[in-house]
């Protein structure tokens, strides 16, 4: 009898399920959009040689959304160029250490002409190299001191992701527009909860960008900052998304490199703006847009450069023009009505200077205008401010050089915590 | 238990001809079973795979020195927990001790490196990072040994304390925020016949001699070993245990703490939290593998870092993930951990024993 039961209770349960599936699935799902900004070919204007070679030295692996952004870069360059697997020579999970330089040695010992490195910590590991071996390219992704460090071959680059923080921000401020006018919450009530790593200027930079691209569309709202104080921790991501969510933030975004605080977002029926790239396979239910940095557009400038004969910049920054700063395609099933057509919008403005990001009218901080601020743009012992970065009524971030160093505090945003 | 084909004695001593014999079979099978892991996962030729680990083990002079240096350095933590290991003390914190030690090198190096000359500069180093390796240790053992704490959560603990020191030391003293220190390099132990690992590995290769020395000859060595096999019996022949417990574990912090010394100030020249990398908890397997003797340590620590080295190169010589390879680590050293099970056990159908009887 109990059998018969237990059958009984499990047809209902499976119907049950089906039944709910059906309903969900009656909407039709408009899937993601077309990326609102238009995809920047690749401009190969030199003929490479069939002996180069050139290495990639990466922190973590493929399973850190940071590094698998690099790693789909190198891919793209290396059909773009036609080079073979023997030329591109790829090194994962290298520490930030001794290691670091053994594997640029070994590159150079494989006939690399270029080693480009990934991670923030490999900086002087590359630089320690790069006095080693003055006739190979030395590149670094995310550093400081190559414009002051005087090595002809050792080079820094970046790009001004913060303007595509600013786009996903864009889209961040109409959703919340969207849930206020829906009634779920009162203009005043539109707070978005961020997931930092570190409190230091990348991430600063990348957060107010964010808010201000938001505040753009939706004047009201605030944000709450929590720091993990690592850059891949998916446990502690996802604890920091759940504990903004509970302090009643409408949306989420973070700038950390795990799944943790996405996951959080889908789980817990909250919009989520990513970054490094799209979420949307996971997070379809939650997913707006993520704003990415595309490497490809640099290493064809390094390899271009080199192949030409020509000097590599010591510090490179790119832009949307280059194809640098990507957004991914808009999931229409979340985002607000119009979002596609807003970023385009914005993306013109920003194109032709109309908009600034970081205009000095936009923000206050203390409830003042900021007239004028020294930024510490070149690296020295002390740390000390040396650039003054306001001009023109806006903060000229990654002008003097390419990683960003707007880390001012605004008003509006609240920090939670700080993890250096 | 009626059912039960089989059952499980336990060996007499066995000869050193079958022990060897079993050991090269674990390896042939392993390296089969790997083979079958290879082509199925990764649909490569596991020739192939094989001989492109041993190619970025031995490929050139860089990788052999590489390949040294880190064998060195895990066999120094390998030696420094074996003495506690032995003794049935579990201390899990060795990457804490090792840190700690290497933390104190890093201030000695950042704030002492241009007032002293350099040979006092590189005793206060030695000093500092031996005395901090010692504290380190010392503390879970006073604990234990006193109030009988439980030290495997305690070393734990402690690991977790010196990570954040570290982080706290790169928050304070790198005023960047940036959290990185640049390597001093003018202020790292001597380069001698110009190798920069040599002298590294030249005091790994002391310490492993004096190492098996302690534990094997001296009276120190002895009581370990006592108390490691029943503190009872320790107690009774007049050990004063709590004694051996905080003299071995200060032994133990200070070859951690010149581990320290040697990662940071003969390798890295600065610090991180992640210098020791995990090498703290893969020295305790090292040692285990190796029945707690100094020497068979050189063997395991290499073993062990053949596989780390080669799995890295498989993983970029083919684009494969490094999970692959960290099958691939997983599955050899299943099958030298397996095997030591056939060593000290064998397997009797039931029905035999009964006619035994």
């Amino acid at each position: 009898m109990k059998k018969v039961l237990a059958i009984v209770l499990a047809a209902v349960l499976c119907f049950a399920l089906v039944a709910c599936g059906g309903n969900g699935g009656s909407e039709e799902k408009k899937g993601m959009s077309e990326s609102p900004i238009a995809e920047v070919a690749l401009n190969v204007d030199y003929e490479v040689p069939a002996d180069f070679k050139i290495g990639f030295i990466c922190l973590h692996d493929e399973n850190s959304t940071y590094d698998l952004n690099f790693l789909n870069a190198v891919d793209k360059i290396q059909e773009a160029l036609k080079l073979t697997d023997e030329q591109v020579i790829v090194k994962v999970n290298i520490p930030e250490g001794d290691e670091c330089v053994v594997a640029a040695k070994d590159l150079v010992a494989e006939g690399c002409k270029i080693i480009f490195a990934n991670s923030f910590g490999h900086e002087s590991f590359m630089i320690k190299a790069a006095k080693q071996f003055p006739e190979v390219e030395f590149c670094h992704a995310t550093g400081t001191m190559a414009h002051t460090e005087g090595l002809d071959n050792f080079h820094n680059a970046f790009a001004s992701i913060y303007e595509g923080r600013y786009l996903a921000g864009v889209a961040a401020g109409l959703k919340l527009n969207e849930m206020i006018k829906e009634g779920k919450f009162t203009a005043e009530e539109a707070k978005i909860g961020y997931v930092g790593a570190y409190t230091y200027a990348e991430v600063i930079s990348g957060y107010t960008s964010f808010y201000l691209g938001a505040k753009s569309v939706c004047p009201t709202v605030t944000m709450d900052v929590q720091f993990t104080g690592s850059w891949y921790d998916a446990t502690e991501e996802k604890n920091a998304a759940e504990a903004l969510i509970a302090r009643d933030c409408k949306l989420i975004s973070q700038h950390a490199d795990s799944m943790g605080a996405p996951g959080a977002c889908e789980a817990a029926g909250i919009p989520n703006v990513s970054y490094n790239g799209s979420t949307y396979d996971s997070c379809f239910g939650t997913f707006i847009v993520s704003s990415a940095i595309n490497w490809a557009p640099y290493y064809n400038y390094i390899i271009g450069q080199y192949v030409k004969g020509e000097k590599i910049a010591d510090d490179w920054c790119g832009g949307i023009a280059e194809g640098s700063v990507v957004l991914t395609g808009i999931n229409q099933d979340v985002a607000a009505e119009g979002t596609v057509e807003a970023i385009q919008k914005a993306v013109e403005d920003l194109k032709s200077g109309a908009v600034k990001v970081f205009d000095t009218k936009t923000f206050t901080k203390d409830g003042k205008a900021v007239e004028s601020y020294l930024a510490d743009v070149d690296t020295d012992a002390a740390f000390t401010p040396d650039t003054e970065v306001i001009a023109d009524g806006y903060f000229h971030e990654s002008e003097y050089r390419s990683a960003p160093c707007f880390d001012l505090r605004i008003d509006g945003i609240t920090l939670l915590n700080e993890k250096f | 238990m009626k059912n039960m084909k089989f059952h499980i004695v336990k060996r007499d001593r066995v000869s050193w001809q079958f022990s060897f014999l079993v050991r090269i079979l674990a390896i042939v099978a392993a390296l089969m079973v790997s083979a079958v892991a290879i082509m199925l996962l990764a649909k490569k030729n596991p020739i192939e795979v094989y001989s492109s680990m041993i190619e970025g083990c031995f490929g050139s002079d860089l990788r052999r020195w590489s390949l040294l240096q880190n064998t060195a350095v895990l066999l120094c933590i390998s030696l420094a927990v074996t003495p506690a290991f032995k003794m049935k003390f579990w201390n899990c914190g060795a990457e804490g001790q090792v840190l700690i030690g290497g933390l104190a090198t890093v201030s000695v190096m950042m704030f002492l490196g241009d007032k002293l000359p350099y040979p006092l500069l590189l005793v206060v180093m030695l000093a500092a990072s031996v005395l901090a390796g010692i504290v380190w240790a010392v503390i879970p053992s006073f604990f234990k040994a006193l109030w009988n704490t439980n030290e495997t959560l305690f070393t734990l603990m402690m690991n977790y304390v010196a990570i954040q020191l570290v982080a706290f030391f790169l928050k304070y003293f790198v005023k960047s925020g940036s959290g990185t220190l640049a390597p001093m390099s003018e202020y790292g132990l001597p380069v001698i016949l110009n190798h920069e690992y040599l002298l590294n590995v030249i005091i790994v290769a002391v310490l492993t001699v004096l190492v098996y020395i302690y534990l094997k000859k001296t009276k120190h060595g002895y009581e370990i070993s006592v108390v490691g096999e029943s503190e009872n019996t320790a107690k009774y022949i007049g050990i004063n245990v709590p004694k051996v417990v905080i003299r071995t574990l200060i032994v133990s912090g200070a070859l951690c703490g010149i581990a320290g010394l040697i990662l940071v100030g003969g390798t890295n020249h600065t610090i991180s939290t992640t210098t020791v990398g995990g090498r703290g908890f893969t020295a305790i397997m090292v040692s285990w593998l190796a029945k707690f003797n100094p020497l068979y340590m050189i063997l395991t620590s290499f073993l062990v870092v053949f596989l780390e080295k080669g799995a890295g190169q498989v993983s970029t010589d083919f684009r494969l993930p490094e999970a692959i390879s960290d099958i691939v680590t997983g599955i050899i050293l299943f099958f030298i951990i397996g095997c030591e099970f056939f060593l000290q056990y064998k397997i009797l159908s039931t029905k035999k024993r009964k006619e035994n009887d």
